[in-house]
């Protein structure tokens, strides 16, 4: 514990420290020497490429890709053209940009996925310098030509090529340039000797930043922040210029004495702190540059720390070997070809709790827990002069935030214990902070492991997320792991668990040595219940692989079938898609496929796939019948459906103006009926083409409008225009019944009020609907003379009905009284008023209870 | 009422809340399109529409002018034009049409769709064919439910019958799934749903599927069973003469989205006056559930009533005076008008219907349902065929004849077509080629007996091969089995006891006694068993696809007899008649408990026979 502080150097009002992160696992022969160097942020995968220039055409370099802790996941020999850059994109794949302007994307085991083209003008011209660099928009490529023109891509997945403007005057290389993302726009920043350049999709402007020593006479380096805030430049005369990346303000300028250009220079400045620094790194000497007049040399003697308040530049400190920086959000890892290291400034809780005597309350805290271990009073008295302050919250509070910054387990643990500690004496203290930081540390630990090598500090972590974390294991196939922090942290399982299994079933059908039956089985086996997890999404990977069968019995297992269809389609199994998108029930995702099939198949099979669907079929038929008519007609008769052909010729024919088609088409439904063997139905069909014809002639001869009318309407208008004959000859031609026959002349006569017609009629021969309805018609036609003509010729059973409805209450009475019928007799008197004749009255009564009696 | 109701009958869940999120959402829509715009609604949707925003409430939001949507070419010199429609293949074209023909006249104007209650793939594929695809922008109006009363909810959605039914076209399922979910969220959860039916099945598992996706709130239960019922399930009773108040307004005035409109013989004015039917009106409320015989003595009584509260001025000093304007004179002037409007709704009801005919048109309703005298009744219906009467209640009684008896004989049925072709004209051959394939009206085939054709039946049910390849046209194969069923459900009470009309002691009295509806009976049934055993025989002759399944997992809870639990959710699938809402009124009186009926829209026996006549193409 008491070395915590050794490695710490003071700057200005701070402290910077160097961590070392991992011993190298990996054996470099020359260290990383005469390499193509590149390392991912975030801890991420680092790429080799050893002697990328070519000395003959036979000797191949040869490109290594490794974890943070120098575990080698991949390395292969490069045969492509030479390579110029390299870089990792947000999502950890390679980015190898060749000298002809050409792009190739590796994923992290050296999987090739696809190369794109940096555009004619660099293929001319040739890549001089690239920088792979990253933006809220993803990860984009800038090159620089041997014409000195520039060349920017802001989104590799969107690629957009954008030429930026020429600089003008610019004779020979840039002495340095950067990428800066403002304004939501990606602009290039460079030096041409003491000139400072932004190009901008339309412009190029010249710039000086305020403040900048006016000895420069050229600028031989520049650095962008992490977060594209800051920027640094080193100049000729040994000064280093911090501001800000728009150029309007100036936070320092150190002068560092040293003339030569540097090798790197990157910002290590972590977020909230008030202290700019950056890390110049020259051949074999590293330091930092901050606020004050002071920096930091390393390496430093191996007492202790020096800061070098007046420098003595001829006496160069030395690194051990050829390094890299990698800047990141808190600091700057540096790697070398044996060691691994992270230098960053310390974090003020850190700061509080490990400075030489510091009376923080996190550092009494720390004291009193050590006391109490030693078992000695002196615990209590610390805990009682951070609790006369009442600072207790605040130390615990301190110690849980420092243990997040600290590296070593073994500081984490004697940390988090004086906050457990000191927890007990505080009544309502909210655990949030201490139980979710012993989670993140957890984690954190885990995959700082060197056989992960992913040494992500706290911020970090949190900058990215548990989500992209769990993603990036996947990615590296460290399945378990990513499930045992899922299951650890409890992320719901759709994101969680769920999401990673997805991706190893994904990865396992792409392994081509097994058969599709055991894949099948081990993927349902794993998979099992787990919520959330789309079939299709896996069996979408592996028809991708070629293993159509291994698709389908994948696709078997997914239980929403609309989901099944899309992919069905895409394999070309089309009639399963259909059965799928039916047992849906989604008549849309049916009504797609069947458009499908449509446009897929020729005519006959597609009629004869949806004969077996008959929801397909009456969904189609449907759209049909409103838009394709005749691909309806088709339909039919592909099924010799006669019945709905013939039916379907009937709708058309009302649908027609022209009597010669209609009648046509009444023919074709005649031999459509009588082919379905639907005698009734075509021999309706065929009377009605005699009552067309019929009506026709009527209409030619006697010009009355009755086209189109039913059997019985024709024979009324024919009868109400006094044309007998002809009605009559449609009585007898289509056999229509006497009783209708009877009733529609009734009716119609009355209507016409030809009474005189009507009284020939009804002795023209016994009627068949009796003489009743004579009577109330002639009634209803307020005719009450005429009707009662006909009370006489009423069956008795009827004849009381008849003088009633006629208004004989006498004659009623009568009949009723001579028939001796308890019901008719009452019926009668019901319709008397008091105004009747007493006579009948009582007569009515005595005759009633008569019969009664009987 | 005449009867009382149960004291401890749950409240009714507020349904004003569907209003509320359907208008919120219109008006959201309508500012995606913001500046002056022509909007032109569907026919179907206008009244609808007038239930949930006024005319003030779309000018508001920027709407100029409003038409109705015909197909025909329009006049409109706005910039933009909104279309408010039902996802029709036909109505698409027709906007389509309009888009292409101001491109021909080199014409600018942005398009917008709106889809209510959501769009289809074909009608996009419309839009695509005819090249204008690029040019409208589409959306959905998700106005599924529209509350008619305190406890209907209708769809509005009368097509859906056709297609689902007749035609084969599942498209709808999907809807009435969203609907179900919907009243879910809102009021649910639900824990118990019984229903029986094919659409049914259907419906329960696009649900399922749709809860399943979804996060689930835990909250307080509305609503806490549900019944869903398929209309084929049950044909004959909706295709009986409707004789109680509200189901007989319906028949004959033709009650659209809850309001009515009585014609100068009912006002006894010169002018149509326009009426909501609902609980709102009280008089309405009162009469609405009652036989109509019961209906004028009724009525004489309110207006007695109504005298001696108006005859209270008398002797009435200036004060009293006062306060009775202020009071109640508004009150009873409205109560005044509304009673005088029903009075004379009665009257001219009256007039047409205790008129001998109607008397013997019933007769031989009941005869038909109760199987006897069934030559009778086919002379009945020639007679009613060859006199012209009716086009629509010929078919009816058809319908109603081959339904309780298992299809015509052959010669009855060839001689009664041919007569009805005469009638009314040879496109009916189409009518009956629809009403053979819902089943409605079929044709024995020559030596099959009901016992055949059971047997028949119920091994298509058993057999699961031959249950899938008839599937689709289930209705084909469906024989109504009616006799049989009544038997076994008591349908029919026993002829012969007087029926006291003014104190029903069943459901029967909403047929005047001699009939209970098959519907309401199953629903009775199974909620009295809690699920279908003992019903075993039954749902096989309906066809199967019966289930009841418990929602929620801790049975513990259900147990308790919550008030949710006495509130039940019915869903005709195809329609229901006022009849069977008064029915289940009934029903929920004599248990305790409260129906709320969720309809895809009021049908009565009209509605349902014009929706097989085929000219409408």
């Amino acid at each position: 514990m008491a070395f915590v502080t050794a490695n710490w150097n003071p700057l200005g009002e701070a402290f910077y420290r160097k961590i070392e992160l991992y011993q190298m696992s990996w054996n470099l022969r020359d260290g990383l020497r005469d390499c193509l160097f590149a390392a991912a942020p975030y801890g991420g995968p680092i790429a080799l490429l050893k002697e990328p220039q070519r000395r003959s055409p036979s000797a191949r370099p040869q490109l290594e890709i490794y974890s943070s802790s120098g575990i080698s996941m991949a390395s292969f020999p490069w045969k492509s053209g030479p390579v110029k850059q390299l870089g990792w994109t947000v999502s950890d794949d390679l980015l190898c940009v060749q000298e002809d302007g050409t792009v190739l994307i590796y994923d992290l085991f050296g999987g090739f996925k696809r190369h794109f083209s940096m555009g004619n003008e660099v293929l001319q011209n040739h890549v001089m310098e690239a920088k792979v660099f990253h933006s809220p928009y993803g990860t984009g490529v800038a090159i620089v030509t041997g014409a000195f023109r520039f060349t920017l891509a802001t989104n590799i997945d969107d690629l957009k090529l954008r030429r930026l403007p020429e600089v003008p005057g610019l004779q020979g290389a840039p002495t340095c340039w950067a990428v800066l993302t403002q304004d939501r726009q990606s602009k290039v920043l460079l030096a041409s000797g003491a000139e400072l350049y932004i190009l901008d999709n339309t412009a190029c402007i010249l710039v000086t930043p305020p403040g900048l020593s006016p000895q420069a006479t050229s600028i031989f380096h520049m650095a962008v922040s992490f977060s594209y805030k800051y920027l640094a430049l080193f100049t000729d005369s040994g000064h280093v210029w911090m501001g800000s990346a728009n150029l309007k303000d100036k936070l320092s300028e150190v002068e560092t004495k040293v003339r030569t250009p540097p090798k790197q220079m990157a910002w290590c400045r972590r977020p909230k702190s008030h202290q700019p620094s950056v890390v110049i790194m020259w051949d074999r000497h590293l330091l930092v540059a901050g606020e004050c007049k002071d920096t930091i040399q390393y390496p430093a003697p191996k007492d202790c720390g020096v800061v070098v308040t007046d420098l003595d530049l001829s006496c160069g400190y030395h690194l051990d070997d050829e390094s890299v920086l990698v800047p990141e959000l808190d600091g700057v890892r540096i790697v070398s070809g044996t060691h691994h290291e992270l230098l960053q400034e310390v974090p003020a809780a850190c700061e509080e709790i490990f400075k030489i005597a510091s009376m923080a309350p996190g550092a009494l805290l720390l004291e009193a827990h050590k006391e109490y271990e030693k078992e000695s009073q002196k615990a209590d008295e610390y805990l009682r002069e951070i609790k006369e302050q009442s600072l207790l919250g605040e130390a615990v509070r301190q110690c849980v935030e420092a243990a997040g910054y600290e590296h070593e387990p073994e500081t984490q643990k004697t940390l988090l214990r004086a906050a457990s500690f000191g927890k007990c004496f505080l009544s309502n203290f909210p655990p949030e902070q201490f139980v979710s930081m012993c989670r993140d540390l957890r984690v954190l630990n885990a995959v700082r492991d060197y056989t992960v090598g992913i040494p992500l500090t706290q911020p970090q972590y949190k900058q990215m997320t548990v989500q992209v974390l769990i993603d990036r294991l996947v990615y590296r196939k460290l399945y378990p792991l990513a499930i045992e922090i899922c299951r650890y942290l409890k992320t719901p399982e759709y994101q969680g668990v769920s999401r990673v299994l997805k991706h190893w079933a994904c990865c396992k059908v792409q392994q081509k040595e097994e058969a599709d039956e055991v894949i099948a089985r081990a993927i349902s086996l794993k998979l099992g219940e787990a919520a959330g997890i789309s079939y299709s999404e896996i069996a979408a990977r592996a028809y991708e692989c070629g293993r159509t069968e291994l698709a389908i019995k994948l696709l078997e297992f997914e239980p929403r079938s609309g989901e099944q269809v899309p992919l069905l389609l895409k394999m070309k199994r089309s009639q399963l898609a259909l059965s799928k998108a039916i047992e849906s029930g989604d008549t849309d995702l049916v009504y797609t496929v069947v458009t499908y099939l449509k446009n897929e198949m020729n005519r006959g099979d597609f009629f004869m796939t949806l004969r077996n669907q008959p929801v397909a079929l009456s969904l189609y038929r449907q759209f049909c019948k409103y838009q394709e008519q005749d691909t309806l007609k088709d339909l039919f008769n592909q099924d010799d459906d006669h019945q709905e052909l013939g039916n379907f010729y009937v709708r058309a024919s009302y649908q027609e103006g022209k009597l010669e088609a209609r009648m046509a088409l009444l023919q074709s439904a005649v031999d459509e009926y009588n082919k379905a063997k639907n005698e009734f139905a075509a021999k309706a069909t065929e009377e009605e083409m005699r009552l067309l014809r019929f009506q026709r002639r009527v209409e030619e001869e006697k010009a009355e409008r009755v086209l189109g009318s039913s059997l019985q309407d024709t024979m009324h208008c024919l009868l109400t225009a006094g044309l007998h004959k002809q009605a009559e000859q449609l009585y007898k031609d289509f056999r229509v019944p006497d009783k209708r026959y009877w009733w529609l002349k009734l009716t119609a006569l009355a209507e016409k009020e030809d009474w005189d017609e009507l009284e020939k009629f009804a002795k023209s021969k016994k009627s068949p609907i009796g003489y009743l309805p004579f009577v109330e018609v002639c009634v209803k036609h307020r005719n009450k003379y005429e009707a009662k003509k006909y009370v006489s010729k009423v069956t008795p059973e009827q004849r009381v009905k008849a003088h009633l409805a006629v208004g004989e209450l006498e004659g009623a009475a009568d009949v009723a009284i001579e028939r001796r019928n308890e019901g008719e007799i009452s019926l009668v008197l019901s319709r008397c008023s008091p105004t009747t004749d007493r006579a009948l009255l009582e007569r009515l009564n005595r005759a009633r209870s008569t019969v009664a009696k009987k | 009422m005449a009867y009382s109701s149960r004291r401890d009958a749950p409240e009714l869940p507020d349904f004003s809340l569907l209003k509320r999120l359907a208008k919120d959402q219109l008006i959201y829509l309508l500012e995606q399109l913001p500046g002056k715009k022509d909007l032109f609604i569907d026919a179907d949707l206008m009244s609808p529409l007038d239930r949930i925003a006024s005319v003030t409430t779309l000018k508001q939001h920027e709407v100029d002018k409003l038409y109705k949507v015909e197909n025909k070419p329009i006049v409109s010199t706005c910039d933009q034009l909104c279309f408010l429609i039902r996802p029709r293949i036909q109505t698409v074209r027709w906007v389509a049409d309009i888009v292409n023909a101001d491109k021909a006249a080199g014409r600018f104007r942005r398009y917008k769709i709106i889809f209510s209650p959501q769009k289809f793939y074909a009608c996009e594929t419309i839009l695509e064919e005819q090249g204008v695809y690029g040019d409208v922008s589409t959306d959905e109006w998700a106005f599924y439910l529209l509350p008619l009363d305190d406890d209907i909810i209708s769809l509005e959605l009368p097509e859906f019958f056709r297609d689902n039914f007749l035609e084969g076209d599942q498209r709808w399922v999907m809807t009435a799934g969203s609907t179900l979910h919907l009243l879910h969220s809102l009021y649910g959860p639900f824990s118990k749903v019984y229903g029986i039916g094919r659409c049914a099945k259907m419906t329960y598992e696009s649900w399922r599927e749709l809860v399943e996706e979804g996060e689930q709130r835990a909250r307080k239960s509305d609503i806490g069973n549900v019944f869903l019922i398929d209309r084929d399930v049950d044909f004959v009773t909706p295709l009986c003469s409707q004789v109680v108040y509200e189901g007989l307004v319906d028949d004959i005035f033709r009650i659209k989205c809850g309001s009515v409109e009585f014609g100068p013989d009912v006002t006894s004015s010169d002018k149509s006056v326009k009426v909501m039917l609902n609980s709102q009106d009280k008089v309405f409320n009162e009469i609405r559930n009652e036989h109509f015989s019961n209906v004028f003595s009724f009525l004489s009584q309110k207006a007695r009533n109504l005298q001696t509260a108006y005859d209270k001025r008398k002797g009435m000093d200036i004060k009293q005076m006062k306060t009775f304007v202020a009071e109640e004179l508004k009150g009873l002037k409205q109560e005044h008008r509304l009673l005088s409007l029903h009075i004379g709704a009665s009257e001219s009801m009256m007039k047409k219907k205790t008129k001998q005919d109607f008397q013997e048109l019933l007769k031989t309703e009941h005869s038909l349902l109760e199987g006897f005298e069934i030559r009778e009744c086919i002379a009945y219906i020639e007679e009613h065929i060859n006199r012209q009467v009716s086009m629509i209640d010929s078919l009816r009684l058809l319908c109603l004849l081959s339904l309780t008896e298992n299809g015509l004989l052959p010669k009855d049925y060839r001689s009664l077509k041919a007569q009805y072709l005469q009638s009314y004209g040879i496109e009916h051959l189409l009518t009956f080629a629809n009403l053979r394939q819902l089943g409605l009206l079929v044709e024995q085939q020559p030596g099959e007996t009901l016992t055949v054709m059971e047997s028949k039946v119920g091994k298509l049910v058993n057999d699961k091969t031959a249950g899938k390849l008839t599937d689709a046209f289930s209705s084909l194969a469906k024989k109504s089995n009616f006799r049989a069923l009544s038997k076994r459900l008591v349908l029919v009470p026993k002829s012969g006891e007087e029926y006291d009309l003014r104190v029903p002691r069943d459901m029967a009295y909403i047929f005047s006694g001699a009939y209970i509806p098959l519907s309401c009976r199953l629903i009775e049934q199974v909620l009295e068993r809690d699920g279908w055993t003992g019903l075993e025989e039954v749902t096989r002759m309906l066809n199967g696809n019966e289930f009841a399944v418990t929602a929620g997992s801790n049975g513990a809870e259900t147990k308790v007899k919550t008030d949710a639990q006495r509130i039940i959710l019915v869903m005709f699938l195809g329609g229901c008649s006022y009849s069977e809402i008064s029915a289940l009124r009934f029903l929920g009186k004599e248990r305790g408990y409260k129906f709320i009926v969720v309809t895809t829209a009021i049908i009565n026996s009209a509605r349902m026979l014009e929706a097989m006549l085929d000219n409408h193409v």
